[in-house]
């Protein structure tokens, strides 16, 4: 790879505290995190609720600090941004779209009060009174139209999806480099995701802008993303390309998501129910975090925290098991 | 033949709006059997929770009952008075809802809200109650501990739990279920899905299952029931409607969501909304939105032809009409 990736993490780690101020007690929300998206590529972080995903987002969008670790964005360290000028420019360059399109967008507002906010206070080569027509040309782009029809339209006037799609479009008003969608698709309904799912991949090809696509549902990020990440409570376990980690996974928990997506074209496997939750990792010793759920876990599993490590060329799980089976490890990857 | 346990004939649902009624469930029947899983699904606004709440005898005003019956075990609960509903209401059948957090009281405990249920209903000895309360938490695989727990305590996935616990209190026949997972990721969704199926095949209840996502129905249903716009476009044995879709609205339901085996393709989804009920398009109501309408689809309002063992509301499917081939 030669130029650097458009965004990186390096040991990244969210720490909260937890109960009263005496407590002392430490949730673990993500724990060395080592993640990176390319240009021009969907990366889908797939995990349980209270898998950390959007706590890492969250960093990622400077919604608030890293406890240590550092996070690289074309190859600059976020944390020796200073100046407000160049915060602004990040936070133009990496939007968020959030889950609930019932709660993100103000309903007391048209729809096109943030979108000519985010013009005027970003856009400067748009002048104040184009920002209409650059308003109206957005949305049509993200397939609402006629778009100067939707701009004096209310939230309430609107469905789930055509609000989501104004959640991308106030992103995209900032020529974002990289889209940090939480949970896109999940509040809404089936034959509605894939109209997102599709205008994601769109945005893609024809914008050249990358997504980062959080989502509990490994059928959705098999169908849009380049490469997944999943994580578990708080650690990235595997990673790779998607066909091939969904074709081979390597690690035991991205088997048990896999093996949950329902699917009429399969026999049901009718197996113990799986009742087993992610762990709260509170104060955490050493060891597997997904030990206790574990079908392969061996004795090294309950002492030795397992790194990402290549199992395959271009995928990398951290699971010792899975490293043990790897007779030779192939290219590196991350 | 014996009766079915539930049948529900010609019911319409009206809500009264300033602009004029709207109906959200429009001549809607069919019946549920003894110990069968009966799925409904379809879009949001499609009528599906409010189809659920007209057969439990929870709408609230502006929502009515406009005409139709409900017959639970022969007797219509149209007409049943507060009183007798009440007897009836998680005794003989019972109710799961979409959120647990919401429909749990967030200030007592998951054993105090158990053991209201039973008082409810005249059981009187606290040492039953304590007895059953730990006995249906267990069946749900949750720890009795759990009993002087708080709903806040729980996860989701338990509070789901515990909700399908209340609602087995004491072995009803019938029990409904609106989303129960909906709140739910996968891994949680599946093991809950699991729960209920081993419950139902333990205690030989059925089950009126609402949901948005047919994928999660397919193994557990034994009919699905696709909703759309207020109406019922298809009625079918779950194989059948997953193999051979009648209606263009349940083949697109069925290619909206994308698989995680099989070969990487294209989807589309539906394009479009649902349309507004209060002025529904002429003709049939999916037509501006289906891929295989032809001439007659937007002036003649389909009837329910059956094929087979199923239902479908679509004119290709009547006989009297020329399918858009021979034309």
């Amino acid at each position: 790879m030669t130029s650097p990736p458009l965004i990186e993490t390096r040991d990244l780690c969210r720490h909260f505290k937890i109960g009263n101020a005496l407590s002392r007690l430490t949730l673990h929300a993500v724990d060395d995190a080592n993640i990176m998206v390319g240009e021009r590529e969907i990366v889908a972080l797939v995990g349980e609720s209270g898998s950390g995903k959007s706590t890492l987002a969250r960093l990622l969008a400077k919604v608030y600090p890293p406890t240590s670790g550092e996070i690289r964005f074309e190859g600059r360290d976020l944390s020796t941004l200073k100046r407000r000028s160049d915060l602004l420019a990040y936070r133009r360059a990496v939007p968020m779209v959030f889950q609930d399109p019932f709660s993100s967008l103000n309903p007391a507002y048209p729809v096109s009060h943030g979108l000519l906010r985010s013009l005027k206070l970003h856009r400067s080569d748009v002048a104040s009174s184009g920002r209409r027509a650059e308003a109206a040309a957005l949305l049509e782009q993200v397939g609402l139209v006629p778009g100067a029809a939707m701009l004096d339209r209310y939230p309430h006037e609107l469905s789930g999806g055509q609000r989501q799609r104004i959640g991308f479009a106030q992103a995209l008003a900032m020529r974002p480099k990289l889209i940090i969608a939480d949970e896109p698709v999940s509040m809404l309904d089936v034959s509605i995701r894939i109209g997102l799912l599709n205008l994601m991949a769109a945005l893609r090809s024809e914008q050249g802008v990358s997504v980062l696509y959080i989502t509990h549902d490994i059928a959705s990020a098999r169908y849009v993303a380049d490469r997944v990440m999943v994580m578990y409570a708080g650690h990235v376990v595997e990673t790779g390309p998607t066909e091939q980690v969904l074709s081979d996974p390597r690690h035991p928990y991205t088997q048990l998501l896999l093996a949950a997506v329902p699917d009429p074209r399969a026999e049901l496997a009718l197996d113990d129910a799986e009742v087993g939750e992610p762990p709260k990792v509170i104060d955490p010793t050493p060891g597997c975090r997904f030990r206790r759920r574990c079908p392969l876990a061996i004795d090294i599993c309950s002492a030795v925290t397992p790194q990402l490590a290549p199992v395959a060329p271009k995928q990398a799980a951290a699971c010792h098991v899975a490293q043990q089976n790897t007779v030779s490890a192939g290219a590196v990857a991350r | 033949m014996v009766a079915a346990l539930l049948e529900v004939d010609k019911l319409d649902v009206d809500y009264l709006t300033d602009a004029g009624p709207v109906r959200a469930v429009d001549d809607v029947s069919f019946d549920v059997g003894r110990g069968e899983f009966l799925g409904v699904v379809g879009e949001s606004g499609c009528g599906k929770s409010t189809l659920l709440f007209a057969i439990a005898q929870l709408l609230s005003p502006p929502a009515r009952i406009a005409s139709g019956e409900v017959r639970f075990k022969g007797e219509n609960l149209v007409t049943l008075t507060d009183d007798k509903l009440r007897a009836l209401r998680w005794k003989n059948f019972s109710l799961v809802m979409q959120s647990a957090m919401n429909a749990l009281n967030p200030v007592l405990t998951i054993g105090r809200q158990l053991a209201d249920v039973q008082r409810g209903h005249g059981v009187r000895s606290d040492d039953t109650i304590e007895a059953r309360s730990a006995e249906v938490l267990k069946m749900v695989g949750i720890d009795p501990a759990h009993l002087r727990s708080y709903p806040h305590q729980l996860s989701g996935g338990m509070r789901q739990r515990a909700m399908i616990a209340m609602a087995m209190l004491f072995t009803p026949d019938l029990v409904i279920m609106d989303e129960p997972t909906s709140a739910l990721d996968v891994v949680a969704q599946r093991s809950l899905m699991l729960q209920i199926k081993k419950l139902q095949a333990e205690l030989g209840f059925a089950v009126l299952f609402v949901t948005h996502d047919m994928s999660l129905v397919s193994h557990f249903s034994d009919r699905i029931i696709v909703m759309y716009a207020g109406q019922v476009a298809e009625l079918a044995p779950t194989k059948q409607l997953f193999e051979n879709p009648l209606h263009p609205y349940s083949r697109g339901l069925l290619d909206a969501f994308p698989s995680v085996r099989g070969p990487r393709r294209a989807l589309i989804g539906i394009p479009g909304s649902p349309p507004n009920l209060l002025t529904p398009p002429s003709g049939c109501r999916f037509h501006p939105r289906c891929p295989a309408r032809f001439t007659p689809c937007d002036q003649v309002e389909p009837d329910l032809y059956p094929v087979d063992d199923a239902v479908a509301r679509c004119l290709l499917h009547d006989p009297a009409i020329p399918r858009p081939a021979d034309d």
